[in-house]
């Protein structure tokens, strides 16, 4: 079964990884007698998935790094306050492009907060443990001290949609063109690396195994769709109209952008290929002459311009900033990225696995609410699947290294 | 080999310390084109140190290197690379997660017009090289982490000949491997050495170093014991001068 799954050039991690998830849908939809599948929840599935999920992206970098960073939910805290701060205090809520103006404002300072880790990190040689979770009390004082504790509240009409509530989706007609277009995309992909692979003679994996590939992500992006178009939009039907459907909502548009972004500096850049070298083999990419401090440095940065993208949406869907929000977002997004097959040794891990990880822990968080189950409660399921996690990520790593 | 043309590589008065330990001690050695100079000592004589400074992963403290006449200060292995020296370290500095022509190209990764990663025409170009030196080798797409020692060392040896090196420095190529894969590195030495291109070999292994070597540099407590031509010396006076730090009697021949 596995030389089958490698001769067609699946990943048999990431294969069991959607298994698992499928699974995991199919015994909460009997929980919760199937609300967990309807439309609604599974929209709102969706908008939940893409904070973690934008962060577990960056986490992937971390990690296959041989790094950690433990204060992602307390730089989601300060650079949202600070995002709040510009819209309601310095800029107003409503004067035009205040909104965009703010998130520069927030992600140029999540950067700024990912230099300070990285520069300890990379230039002082102090272990990122201790730096991030310094930076995970830092910040989140620095987040209180931005208003005193304070809401900031409300924020700017635009900026709101951007949350994925009201009017924060784009409707069926442009819903169906992107997914259709994603999979047209998808096809040719495929075909042009079928080609560039035969032009070069180099080993070529079986064509059904290829055009399986393609038909499931196609149905998966068709499938998802569907769903989000299914859902009835409440703010459509006010003139007494049939409501139409919501259609894809803004966060996971922006999930999608960073993901391709992060997919192609991963595989295609000289960044992204330092990144696994250094995880693979510190020395070597030493050795090596790689830039190996300015890459760890880097990895940080981008792992707080992240952090305040996650923040972006959060603060957009609260409509307010207070600086409790991204409270043990650390933990989910560390369980998220590891499950998602990124390797706490180092040197492998993918950007798809860590989304199709968010939202295998998203799915569990959500459905538990579903099934009443309380928060603390929750707490202890979402920690014993850490622990389910990495113990599987040791299993897995020793077996590959017989 | 002519000793009237200039050498490759002239280093001169080279110094190194740790803390309080002296690991190179004012260290002359050279080497010519389509010269092997096999740099002999024990653990801790200060051959990995050296090769280390010549490499551009340590600075010296004192010295120099002159490099084809011109003086070069490596402040990175990027910068010894630049300079034509191209090194085979004995840990062979390969990423196991990573295929063969992601190492083969590793820092130096072959850029589409778009400033990214050329994969298709790395792995065109890998194969190339690396079928010349082991024909056996087919698969680019495992990682190194599934390959052979052979195979490995065939990798490291790939990249430092890929650039065209003039110098190539190869410390125990032959330590990890079995005897074919040993015949393989020494038929590939030789060769180099035809075409002209200097190397410095690291090696324990007496016969080995008898039969590729054209001249030695021994070392001991950090210093050169001497350089002499192989051709010149027995292997028990080349054991002497690693042992005892003992010079053999064709170089106070010479010297005096």
């Amino acid at each position: 079964m596995q030389t089958l799954l490698a001769k067609a050039g699946f990943d048999a991690r990431f294969t069991s990884l959607v298994l698992a998830l499928a699974l995991i849908w199919a015994a909460l939809a009997v929980g919760t007698e199937g609300i967990f599948l309807s439309p609604r929840n599974l929209y709102n599935l969706s908008i939940q998935t893409c904070v973690t999920a934008i962060m577990a992206c960056g986490m992937v970098f971390i990690i296959v790094a041989r790094q950690i960073d433990l204060s992602v939910g307390s730089q989601m805290a300060f650079t949202g306050m600070l995002i709040a701060f510009a819209q309601t205090e310095w800029l107003g809520a409503e004067t035009p492009f205040a909104w965009l103006l703010s998130i520069a404002i927030g992600v140029l300072a999540g950067m700024l907060l990912g230099a300070f880790q990285g520069w300890w990190v990379a230039y002082r040689g102090v272990p990122a443990f201790v730096v991030t979770l310094a930076g995970y009390l830092m910040f989140r004082g620095a987040a209180f001290l931005v208003a005193d504790g304070q809401t900031l509240a409300p924020l700017s009409s635009t900026y709101q949609r951007i949350g994925g509530g009201v009017q924060g989706s784009i409707g069926p007609g442009w819903s169906w063109f992107l997914g259709l277009s994603a999979c047209a995309w998808v096809i040719a992909q495929v075909v042009y690396a079928r080609r560039s692979r035969a032009r070069y003679g180099a080993v070529m994996t079986p064509i059904w195994a290829d055009a399986l590939r393609a038909l499931v992500i196609c149905a998966a992006l068709l499938g998802f769709v569907a769903v989000v178009c299914a859902y009835p939009d409440p703010a459509s039907a006010v003139d007494g109209g049939a409501p139409q459907g919501k259609g894809i909502g803004v966060p996971v548009l922006i999930l999608v952008a960073i993901a391709v972004a992060l997919t192609v500096m991963a595989q295609r850049t000289r960044f992204g290929r330092h990144v696994f070298a250094y995880g693979g083999n510190p020395e070597a990419a030493m050795l090596s002459g790689l830039p190996t401090q300015r890459v760890l440095l880097m990895i940080f940065m981008l792992m707080g311009a992240l952090a305040a993208v996650a923040a972006v949406i959060t603060t957009s869907r609260l409509n307010s900033g207070t600086h409790s929000i991204g409270q043990m977002a650390e933990l989910y997004v560390i369980a998220a990225t590891v499950i998602g097959g990124t390797s706490l040794s180092g040197g492998t891990g993918t950007i798809p696995g860590a989304i199709v990880g968010a939202l295998l822990v998203q799915s569990l968080d959500n459905g538990m609410v579903l099934m009443d189950v309380s928060s603390a409660k929750r707490q202890i399921f979402i920690g014993l699947i850490l622990i389910a996690a990495v113990w599987f990520d040791g299993m897995y790593t020793r077996r590959q290294a017989r | 080999m002519s000793e009237h043309a200039a050498p490759l590589v002239d280093v001169r008065g080279l110094s190194k310390h740790f803390g309080g330990i002296q690991a190179v001690n004012r260290v002359d050695c050279s080497l010519f084109e389509g010269e092997v100079v096999g740099l002999l000592g024990h653990n801790g004589a200060g051959k990995s140190t050296l090769i280390k400074i010549l490499s551009g992963v340590y600075p010296a403290d004192a010295g120099k290197i002159v490099v084809r006449g011109e003086e070069h200060r490596f402040g990175s292995p990027r910068d010894a690379r630049a300079a034509g020296i191209e090194t085979i370290h004995q840990t062979l500095a390969l990423a196991e997660n990573l295929d063969a022509p992601s190492n083969l190209f590793l820092g130096r990764e072959l850029l589409t017009p778009w400033r990214t990663l050329d994969a298709d025409r790395m792995e065109h170009e890998a194969l190339q090289i690396i079928s010349r030196l082991n024909p056996n080798f087919r698969d680019m797409k495992i990682p190194v982490r599934a390959m052979s020692g052979g195979q490995r060392q065939t990798v490291a040896i790939a990249r430092a000949l890929y650039f065209n090196a003039r110098i190539l420095i190869m410390d125990e190529p032959c330590a990890a491997l079995g005897p074919a894969e040993t015949r393989m590195v020494q038929d590939t030495i030789s060769r180099l050495k035809e075409e002209g291109i200097g190397i410095f070999l690291i090696s324990h292994d007496m016969s080995d170093v008898f039969e590729v070597c054209d001249r030695v540099t021994v070392m001991k407590g950090g210093a050169v014991v001497d350089t002499v031509r192989v051709a010149d010396v027995t292997q028990e006076e080349v054991l002497a001068m690693i042992i005892l730090g003992q010079k053999p009697a064709i170089a106070r021949e010479i010297r005096t």
